[in-house]
């Protein structure tokens, strides 16, 4: 697991166009209930709206600030919910598409094997009760390799694929760091081959001279295993590290989309760029660049009028309080669901090229 | 105990203004537990000067927030400080900026004397890392601010209200005559780090000590309020210990950076020092391996192999030595070297550097942010 340093090599890896997975209106929401009658008065409107795509072999970073519904996003595509409307096409290695959301959970076990999920909490995910083979090997015998011997010889080789000695099979997730076992989850996840795979914030637990292990550990899986990644996090910096697109959300709606550097040197919209003008640079003498956003994230069970983002938008119209923008292609590739999007002039991140990384 | 503490020196503040507000002087604190004794903070040594800004930078277990219980002496009823210094310039009377001072030895006082609980509040203020977790759900926060202001000062009930009113204002809380008659659960994340900010500032101290402020908000909150808290230091002359795990944030906030880890410190000293001409390799490393979002997509970070040591069985030597590329066999894991100056306020903790090695020292990481 001690990786060392890295020779500073660019990841190569291999990108098809076809999208593995494309979510069309996501909706999901969450009643709330009043009263003895318990009558419905309101909802929670997690994800309103949603429509992302990922193409194999890519990682598409989902971020935003909490309660921006990427978790229930990324739960919704796993069918952990059942989405209130919308579609979740999935096309297994066959080419045939598939509609996942309105499948009921026989239908869904079919596609539970594609599609795996590496948690947040390294030390919630992992039962504390059951053995590293255990964890490991218990999708392999719920989807039919009874053997022992050949489980085994699975997850042995798992635990090497993730940089852990096999050894250490018998021994209790206690007996590891938070670093080693979020390396366990992931061997969890890819038990079964999978070909998607959703992270939800797999490093914000983690201590900064790990989450760069974990990074790298990541970046190697998916050039080597040709993984499709969908990452959520709430860390500009990691999700740009690891992404080859962005999408930026914003209480429950899919605000931007696009390349990882086009986003990042060239927002067009400006939550995006208010986002990225937050985050603290470690560099002393960049002190004068943080700038915050006034105001605080609207609720998602009462959200403005119009944008959601207008009450913090400095370019607020008149349009942007009576009209929901609609999220369009401005350019190839690049979403954006801004009404002045063509109009602004965001600034971006200028990339540090002196930086050796 | 407590009555052992005499006033050394007594003078106006003017000539003190280049002396140390706080001075810790090989802070050691252990935890005593069944399974062994945890060397949480052991030999940590800092000074915080008027009106300026020190860092502690640490991951998880280097004994970042021991040491400011261990200042304030709120540890857990298993620790206790063990050796070490804890020196305060206190007024007199807190609340008279140009009172007279007396030099106070913290780790001297018993945690519930009468003089520590005048300190805490008044002359040290804490702001905590839970917003949730720091108010009572069951009062309003203007009860909760104006109890602190009428333990420290003397006023009326009125003028408490009127002060906390104030002091809201001054954070940034608009409306503050009705939201100080609000509960914590009622206001938002951001309001609420700014109500706790509001509560340690309303007594007026003289140094601060925010341990993680910012973790648990978003990141366009922590903007705002890193913005806040450098204005009222700049308002108020306020000194402040920042710790965090966030180099962003430390690069941001810090005059002084203090980095940590297991317990002990590996590198001190000014802020563009430590960021632009790290010798620590500890330091060196943690300064590679964090994503900036200024660098390039997709390339891979240089790690530090091998994750922090549980603290039952700390490394001995160097603590850093198992993960330090410049490990030398002997040397490194058979003492603990002590802080080395490696220029003017610049310290490391490093035996590359101690004058008997032979080892020629590692170049300084000109260009490592």
């Amino acid at each position: 697991m001690s990786d060392g340093i890295q020779p500073l090599e660019k990841q190569t890896h291999r990108i098809s166009h076809a999208p593995l997975l494309e979510v069309r209106g996501l909706k999901k929401y969450f009643p709330i209930y009043k009263g003895v009658m318990r009558k419905l008065v309101n909802s929670v409107r997690a994800v309103d709206d949603v429509s992302f795509f990922v193409r194999e072999g890519e990682t598409l970073g989902l971020v935003g600030e909490s309660g921006c519904g990427k978790t229930t996003v990324s739960r919704c595509i796993l069918r952990a919910f059942a989405p209130t409307s919308g579609e979740i096409l999935f096309r297994e290695a066959d080419d045939r598409v598939t509609d996942l959301s309105p499948l009921s959970r026989p239908e869904l076990r079919r596609f539970r094997p594609q599609m795996q999920m590496i948690f947040q909490d390294p030390f919630g995910s992992l039962n504390p009760r059951m053995t590293i083979f255990e964890i490991i090997s218990e999708p392999l015998f719920v989807n039919g390799l009874r053997s022992r011997a050949e489980r085994t010889d699975r997850v042995a080789d798992l635990l090497k694929l993730v940089g852990l000695r096999p050894e250490y099979m018998q021994r209790y997730p206690h007996a590891f760091s938070g670093g080693q076992r979020q390396r366990i989850g992931i061997a969890r996840a890819l038990a079964l081959h999978p070909r998607l795979v959703v992270a939800d914030e797999p490093v914000s637990a983690l201590d900064v001279s790990v989450q760069a292990q974990v990074l790298n550990l990541m970046l190697d899986l998916q050039e080597k295993l040709h993984l499709t990644y969908l990452f959520v996090a709430h860390d500009l910096s990691v999700v740009k590290h690891i992404s080859d697109r962005v999408c930026v959300m914003y209480v429950g709606k899919v605000v931007e989309m696009a390349s990882t550097k086009e986003l990042f040197q060239a927002p067009r919209h400006p939550y995006t760029a208010a986002l990225m003008m937050a985050v603290p640079v470690p560099d002393p003498d960049q002190r004068h660049i943080i700038q915050d956003l006034p105001g605080e994230v609207a609720s998602p069970a009462n959200p403005p009028s119009g944008c959601y983002f207008h009450p913090r938008c400095q370019f607020a119209k008149d349009v942007c309080r009576t009209q929901t923008p609609e999220l369009r292609e401005i350019s190839p590739d690049h979403f954006v669901s801004c009404h002045r999007a063509e109009e602004l002039q965001l600034a971006g991140i200028k990339e540090n090229k002196e930086q050796q990384h | 105990m407590s009555t052992s503490v005499e006033p050394v020196t007594q003078s106006n503040t003017a000539p003190w203004s280049h002396e140390p507000l706080l001075k810790v002087e090989d802070l050691k604190a252990y935890f005593f537990m069944d399974e062994g004794t945890v060397k949480a903070v052991d030999g940590v040594s800092f000074d915080v000067f008027p009106g300026k800004v020190v860092g502690i930078v640490g991951e998880s277990g280097c004994g970042k927030s021991v040491t400011m219980k261990a200042i304030l002496q709120i540890l857990d009823p298993s620790a206790r400080i063990v050796s070490g210094k804890v020196t305060l310039r206190s007024r007199l009377n807190s609340q008279d900026p140009n009172s007279l001072e007396e030099l106070v030895d913290l780790t001297r006082l018993h945690p519930n004397s009468r003089k520590i609980r005048k300190i805490r509040g008044s002359e040290i203020a804490l702001i905590p890392q839970e917003p949730m977790a720091a108010f009572s759900p069951v009062h309003t926060v203007g009860n909760q601010i104006m109890e602190t202001i009428l333990l420290h000062q003397d006023v009326s009930k009125q003028q408490a209200r009127q002060i906390a009113i104030d002091v809201f204002r001054s954070v940034g809380i608009s409306m503050p005559e009705q939201r100080i008659d609000a509960y914590s659960w009622e206001l938002s994340g951001g309001l609420r780090q700014r109500a706790i900010i509001a509560m340690a500032l309303s007594c007026n101290p003289r140094l601060l000590i925010a341990d993680e402020p910012t973790t648990a908000i978003d990141v366009t909150t922590q903007a705002q309020i890193l913005k806040l808290l450098r204005r009222l230091q700049e308002e108020r002359q306020t000194s402040i210990i920042f710790i965090t795990h966030d180099l962003g944030v430390i690069a941001q906030m810090a005059d002084e950076v203090v980095v940590m880890y297991l317990g002990m410190v590996m590198e001190k000293g000014p802020v563009q020092a430590i960021f632009k001409n790290a010798r620590h390799p500890y330091t060196q490393a943690l300064l590679r391996s964090i994503p900036s979002v200024q660098s390039t997509p997709r390339l891979k970070l240089p790690t530090i192999a091998g994750s922090i040591a549980h603290p039952f069985n700390r490394p001995a030597g160097c603590p850093f030595h198992p993960r330090c590329t410049h490990f030398m066999r002997g040397v490194c894991d058979a003492s603990q070297p002590g802080l080395i100056r490696v220029a003017e306020d610049h310290f490391v903790s490093c035996f590359l550097y101690s004058p008997e090695s032979t080892q020629p020292a590692i170049p300084s990481t000109e260009k490592s942010l």
